[in-house]
């Protein structure tokens, strides 16, 4: 369930000229501009920036980027940005990091649905002029490559049905090659590549039931190997990709070292799905509300803002 | 009626008249034909792709070739649609259903092909196509080694790339070879095929009527001549075709011709 709180009443041209005062003279009021953004959905907020274009010929996005800065400036051009779009972005960011590892790409691949992912490869096209599958083949070789290629063009069908003679064959494959660390990694790509997410589950659940531990627990964890550590993502987010942004959110909310990064992602593109779930996993597992954590770790606007997201009257 | 269609009808000893059994044969599959025009018309041409994709992987090898043609051929958001259409008809998504299917080598190809969702503008980045034409080079150079259409590259590199890049790295090769990519690739034809559909899509099509119009075409060919004509909307077709109209003419009989020939001169207006 989405966690972001939008009034009963509003009106989108207020709401743009709310942002205008917000934005003129000196400084910047950045609580009214959280008080709009923070509680308007993904339709709102684009008819608001059409409504401020509408009305100050200028594009809201830009005016934002002037006036605020770092991670507050960050998490609201995000926030901003159509859903399909953010993705894109997040993407491409991803792609550009010197790391051989792209996990925020595979689990933008393996979190969203099919409808989505199409939505996002088109949005890579219109921002970036050429194709996610190229950008990623640009960036990766090898069975990483094979894997992340096969992850990012999958349109998975997205029924409820199952064939549990196929889960059971499957999860014989998988377990196949990943014993002994042999990896035909053809099968495995072929496996969670083209399979649906149900399908899939049900595949995970006969190996762990014939293997008697979750298959993301034979995963050798070999730091170095980015083939293995792209898979293990990849079988997490399809395997139950809740208890994945749980997990991305524990790891990142830390005293020192807190990874904004990664906290302002998880927030922002789970804010209008499945946060409020995410939320009640995160209390159970660390016996204390996400907000609290998040009131620890960050601070200023930036902090704010992430609360007004997780459903906080400020 | 009778009287006048002695072709059809012979008289035995009994001077009784009936059906001459090759022109009845003849006669039902040129209504077939007919219908076939009439059916794959009417239909959305997502459900159309989506119906002739499944077929294809039915129907096995020789027929592998629909596969590439409506990945190749296509738009990417046409592709797409076929991809949605075949959800909606099959429960199932092309790729699983072209790894059930299909354990042969093409199957890395064919299941890289239907995936693509290629960027449709002209940038092209002239480095990268002369790499690309290098590795392919290298990869038919390697051909005893292993197959072509094997190579994780070369499949990456037809599967991810825009058109207009394919082909500048098609041009990029003949710098390379005195052959051009489709020469060296005649012992791969599905190869072979994918790059002409991307990058030569008129030979191609050339080559696909001048098969289905020859006195020797077999029911799989001339059942392509129908194909083409009726789901490729582009103007690259319309040109080819325009060659081959007399023989359309010549060769096609009946009903079936009169609607083939009417799709034909409907896309010109």
């Amino acid at each position: 369930m989405a966690t972001i709180v939008v009034p009963k009443h509003f009106s989108i041209q207020e709401d743009a000229e709310t942002i205008r005062k917000a934005c003129e003279g000196w400084g910047t009021d950045e609580k009214a501009i959280i008080a709009v953004l923070g509680h308007r959905n993904a339709v709102q907020r684009k008819q608001i920036r059409q409504a401020y274009e509408d009305l100050y010929q200028e594009d809201l996005i830009k005016r934002l980027e002037k006036e605020l800065s770092g991670d507050f400036e960050r998490a609201v051009y995000r926030w901003i940005l159509d859903p399909a779009d953010r993705d894109a972005v997040l993407a491409n960011v991803e792609l550009r990091k010197s790391s051989d590892e792209h996990p925020v790409l595979v689990e933008i691949a393996c979190t969203r649905s099919p409808e989505e992912l199409l939505c996002i490869r088109r949005a890579y096209h219109a921002r970036y002029k050429r194709s996610l599958e190229e950008e990623v083949s640009d960036k990766t070789k090898g069975e990483t490559r094979q894997l992340l290629v096969g992850l990012v063009s999958a349109f998975r069908y997205d029924g409820e049905e199952v064939n549990t003679k196929l889960a059971k064959s499957e999860a014989e494959e998988l377990h196949e090659a990943i014993k002994d660390k042999k990896f035909n990694h053809e099968d495995v790509i072929k496996i969670l590549t083209t399979r649906s997410k149900m399908q899939l589950q049900a595949t995970f659940n006969c190996y762990r039931e014939a293997q008697g531990s979750s298959i993301s627990k034979n995963l050798p964890i070999d730091a170095k190997e980015e083939y293995v550590a792209t898979l293990h993502v990849a079988i997490r987010c399809l395997k139950d990709s809740k208890k994945y942004f749980e997990k991305v959110l524990r790891n990142s909310l830390k005293r020192f070292g807190t990874d904004e990064d990664a906290i302002t992602r998880v927030i922002l593109t789970r804010a209008e799905k499945d946060l409020k779930d995410i939320k009640e996993l995160y209390q159970k597992r660390n016996s204390m509300p996400l907000e609290e954590a998040v009131d620890n770790c960050t601070s200023g606007d930036y902090k704010d803002m992430l609360l007004s997201l997780l459903g906080n009257e400020l | 009626m009778r009287t006048g269609c002695y072709k059809l009808f012979c008289e035995d000893e009994h001077q009784f008249e009936w059906w001459n059994h090759n022109a009845i044969k003849n006669l039902k599959v040129e209504f077939k034909r007919f219908e076939d025009v009439v059916v794959l018309s009417l239909m959305h041409p997502w459900e159309r792709d989506a119906r002739l994709l499944k077929k294809a992987l039915k129907k096995g090898p020789p027929q592998y070739n629909v596969i590439v043609e409506i990945a190749c051929t296509r738009s990417s958001d046409q592709l797409l649609g076929a991809r949605i259409a075949y959800h909606s008809l099959f429960d199932r998504s092309i790729e699983e259903d072209i790894v059930s299917n299909i354990k042969g080598s093409e199957r890395k190809l064919l299941v890289a092909l239907v995936r693509a969702y290629r960027y449709e503008g002209p940038n092209v980045k002239k480095d990268t196509t002369r790499s690309e034409a290098k590795t392919l080079f290298n990869a038919i150079k390697n051909v005893d080694t292993r197959k072509v259409m094997e190579d994780d590259d070369v499949v990456n590199i037809l599967s991810t790339r825009s058109k207009p890049h394919l082909k500048e790295v098609y041009t990029q090769y003949m710098k390379l070879s005195d052959k051009t990519i489709t020469e060296e690739l005649e012992v791969e034809l599905l190869l072979k095929e994918t790059i002409e559909c991307l990058c030569t899509p008129q030979t191609y099509f050339t080559r696909v009527f001048d098969t289905a119009l020859r006195d020797d075409a077999n029911e799989g060919a001339k059942k392509a001549l129908t194909r083409l004509i009726v789901t490729q909307e582009g103007g690259e077709m319309k040109e080819v075709a325009a060659k081959f109209e007399k023989q359309i003419e010549e060769r096609v009989k009946g009903a079936y011709k009169d609607v083939l020939v009417g799709v034909l001169r409907k896309e010109e207006k």
